[in-house]
C-alpha cells in the first residue's frame, strides 16, 4: 500500500486554501487533481520536443511522435487493449460519439434495439439519441433498483429479444457509485445476438480499478484523462482493431488520410483514421506520465484505499441524523462518488455552505438526469473520493454537514 | 460573503415561511413554475379583489427548492399583498433591477425582499431568487388574460 501522506506532496493544488480554509477536494469524480509528474511531463514537452506528430524528419518530430506513440502504447497496456485499437479524442463524450457516428449510424437501422440504462451519463445517452433520428433504431433502457442496482430482470427480457444489437453501459456510476456487472453482462448480449456490440463507459472505472477490456467483454471503452491525473482535454477509446477497420472515419482532415484528390480520399489504417487533424498531442503525453503514476501505486492499491475510504465514509454518514446515503451501501459494490441527501436541505444551498468551510462537492444532476429523477429527487450532493483523500477529508466532510445543518436551523430530525 | 447570501432575514424567511400555504380560499389565478436544472418547484396562488383597481387580495406560495428561493418567495408575498396588480408588477422590476445589481427606486416598499441585494454577487444564485417573482408577473398576466392557470419552466434564467 502506498503512503497518502507522501503522496500528497505531489498534488501542489492540495496545499491551497479556500475561503480561508485548507482545500478539501472531494470532487475528482468531476476532475482529478494533476500530481507534478504530470505537469513536468507536459512542460518537458513544450520546452524540449514541440512539434507536431507523423510529418516532418527533423529531430524534434521523430521526439513527439515518439512519446505520442508511447502515450498510446501506454493507454493499451493499462486497459489491455490493443495500441492500435488506441483513439485519442478530446474526452469521453467525444468517444461515444465516433462510435454513434461510425457505428451505430452504420449498422443499426429499424427493428435494432440499442440498450442503454438508466444510470448513464448523458455523454453515454444523448449521442445514440442523436443518430436515432437518422438510423431509425429503438433505444430501450434497464431501469435501476431502489439499491441504485441495475434490474437484472429486465436486462435479461430485453436482450432475450435476441433485438439488442448494442448495448451501452456505465462499469462504475458517476452518482451511487454503483460497480456494475460488466463482464456478466456483456456475456449475455454477445451471446443472445453475435453481432451485438458492447460500449462500456469508463470514464468512472478506469481511474479508480484495474480495467481489462477483454475481461469486461468491452468491444468500445471510453474513458477521460482529466478524471484519472491527466491533464484535460484528451479523452480515449480503446476499441478492437478489427471493428474499428470496418468503420467509417468520423471526422476528415489532415492525419486521417492515405491519399486525397479533389474528388475523393482513401483513408489511413486504424488508429489513424480516427484521429484527423493535429491530434492532442501535449495531452497525450500527460496522460501517459498519469499512467504511469497510477502504475506505480498499483491500481489494486488505489482501490484498495478507496475502497476503505468509501465504508469509513458511508459509516460516517449514515451515523448523521437526517443524511441518507444514496446507492449501494456495501464498499465492495461501489466506487467511490458517495450521493447524498440532508433531510430538509437543498444541494445546493449544501454546497454553498461546504464551499465556505473549503470543502469542494458537487451538488446538482450530475449529467445523470434519469438516474437522479429515479431517486425521487431532482438534485443530489456528491462527494467523491481519489487517491489523495484521506480519513481526515471524511472527519471534514461529517463537520461540513454539521455545519450546514446548523447554519440552516436544521435541527435533528425525529 | 456567505452573509451576503444568506442574510440573517432570508434565513428567518426560510425557517419561518410567511403566506405558505398549499391552497388558497377563493383561488383567482393558480401558476406553478419549475426550474428542472436546479429542480426548484413553486405554486403561486392570488386571490383578486377585481374593483375598479384590480387589488391582490390575498397570496399564498408553496414549493420545494434552494432557501434563496423558497425565502425570496415568502418575502415577496409580503411585499405584494394589498397592492394593485399594476403596482405589484412594477414593484417586480425592481426586484429584477436589484438582482442585476442596478439602483433600486422602491427600497421600502420591497420589505425584507431588499435583503436579497447580496444575492446578485452570486450569480448562479439570482435566478434562485427571482423565481417567486416571476411566478407572480406570470400569475397577474394570466389573471390579466382571464385564465385561471399556468405552467411554466424556466430552463435559463429569465425576466
Ligand atoms: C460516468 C461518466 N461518463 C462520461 C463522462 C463524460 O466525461 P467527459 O466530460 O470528460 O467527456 C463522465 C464525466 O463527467 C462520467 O462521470
Amino acid at each position: 500500500m502506498f503512503d497518502v501522506t507522501t503522496l500528497r506532496k505531489d498534488f501542489p493544488i492540495l496545499d491551497r486554501q479556500v475561503h480561508g480554509r485548507p482545500l478539501v477536494y472531494l470532487d475528482s469524480a468531476a476532475t482529478s487533481q494533476t500530481p507534478q509528474q504530470v505537469l513536468d511531463a507536459v512542460d518537458r514537452f513544450y520546452t524540449h520536443y514541440c512539434a507536431n506528430v507523423h510529418r516532418g524528419v527533423h529531430a524534434l518530430a521523430e521526439e513527439a511522435t515518439a512519446a505520442y506513440e508511447h502515450a498510446r502504447g501506454r493507454v493499451a497496456a493499462f486497459t489491455g487493449g490493443d495500441p492500435r485499437g488506441v483513439v485519442f479524442t478530446k474526452n469521453a463524450t467525444e468517444a461515444f460519439n465516433l462510435v454513434a457516428y461510425s457505428w451505430a449510424m452504420e449498422r443499426l437501422g429499424p427493428g435494432d434495439v440499442l440498450l442503454v440504462t438508466q444510470m448513464e451519463h448523458h455523454a453515454n445517452l444523448v449521442p445514440w439519441q442523436l443518430v436515432q433520428r437518422h438510423a431509425g433504431f429503438d433505444i430501450a433502457s434497464v431501469p435501476v433498483t431502489d439499491e441504485g442496482l441495475l434490474d437484472l430482470d429486465v436486462f435479461d427480457e430485453i436482450v432475450g429479444s435476441g433485438r439488442v444489437k448494442l448495448f451501452a453501459v456505465t462499469a462504475m456510476s458517476n452518482v451511487v457509485g454503483t460497480i456494475n456487472p460488466v463482464a456478466e453482462l456483456a456475456q449475455r448480449v454477445h451471446a443472445a445476438n453475435d453481432e451485438a456490440v458492447v460500449v462500456v463507459d469508463g470514464a468512472q472505472s478506469v481511474p479508480h480499478m484495474p480495467t481489462d477490456v477483454h475481461a469486461l467483454g468491452a468491444d468500445f471503452l471510453c474513458a477521460s484523462g482529466h478524471k484519472m491525473l491527466g491533464p484535460t482535454g484528451v479523452g480515449m477509446l480503446i476499441a478492437r482493431p478489427e471493428l474499428l477497420e470496418r468503420m467509417p472515419p468520423f471526422l476528415g482532415g489532415g492525419e486521417m488520410i492515405a491519399d486525397v484528390t479533389v474528388q475523393r480520399s482513401t483513408f489511413n489504417e486504424v488508429p489513424y483514421k480516427f484521429e484527423a487533424g493535429t491530434p492532442v498531442i501535449g495531452e497525450a503525453i500527460g496522460l501517459a506520465a498519469a499512467i504511469e503514476y497510477l502504475d506505480d501505486l498499483g491500481m489494486d492499491n488505489v482501490r484498495a484505499h478507496e475502497e476503505q475510504l468509501i465504508s469509513a465514509c458511508i459509516d460516517a454518514l449514515t451515523g448523521i441524523d437526517g443524511v441518507t446515503v444514496h446507492g449501494p451501501q456495501d464498499a465492495a459494490r461501489r466506487g467511490a462518488a458517495v450521493s447524498f441527501a440532508i433531510e430538509g436541505l437543498h444541494p445546493h444551498d449544501i454546497g454553498t455552505i461546504m464551499d465556505r468551510e473549503g470543502l469542494a462537492v458537487r451538488a446538482g444532476h450530475h449529467c445523470a438526469k434519469p438516474l437522479v429523477r429515479s431517486l425521487g429527487a431532482v438534485a443530489t450532493t456528491r462527494a467523491s473520493f481519489y487517491l489523495y483523500n484521506t480519513p481526515d477529508d471524511i472527519a471534514a466532510l461529517v463537520r461540513g454537514i454539521d455545519a450546514t445543518k446548523e447554519f440552516f436551523g436544521v435541527r435533528n430530525v425525529r | 460573503m456567505t452573509e451576503d447570501l444568506y442574510h440573517d432575514i432570508i434565513l428567518d424567511h426560510y425557517r419561518t415561511p410567511r403566506n405558505r400555504a398549499a391552497e388558497l380560499d377563493g383561488s383567482h389565478v393558480h401558476v406553478h413554475h419549475n426550474n428542472p436544472l436546479c429542480g426548484d418547484e413553486l405554486d403561486l396562488r392570488l386571490r383578486v379583489d377585481n374593483g375598479s383597481i384590480p387589488t391582490i387580495d390575498a397570496v399564498a406560495y408553496d414549493g420545494e427548492g434552494c432557501s434563496i428561493s423558497m425565502a425570496s418567495a415568502s418575502a415577496m408575498t409580503e411585499a405584494v399583498a394589498g397592492r394593485d396588480l399594476a403596482d405589484a408588477e412594477d414593484l417586480a422590476q425592481n426586484f429584477r433591477a436589484m438582482m442585476h445589481g442596478e439602483p433600486v427606486e422602491r427600497e421600502d416598499d420591497l420589505l425584507d425582499g431588499i435583503a436579497f441585494s447580496g444575492v446578485a454577487k452570486f450569480p448562479v444564485r439570482v435566478k434562485c431568487a427571482l423565481l417567486g417573482w416571476m411566478a407572480l408577473r406570470d400569475a397577474i398576466s394570466t389573471f390579466r388574460d382571464g385564465q385561471d392557470s399556468s405552467r411554466v419552466v424556466h430552463e435559463e434564467p429569465t425576466l
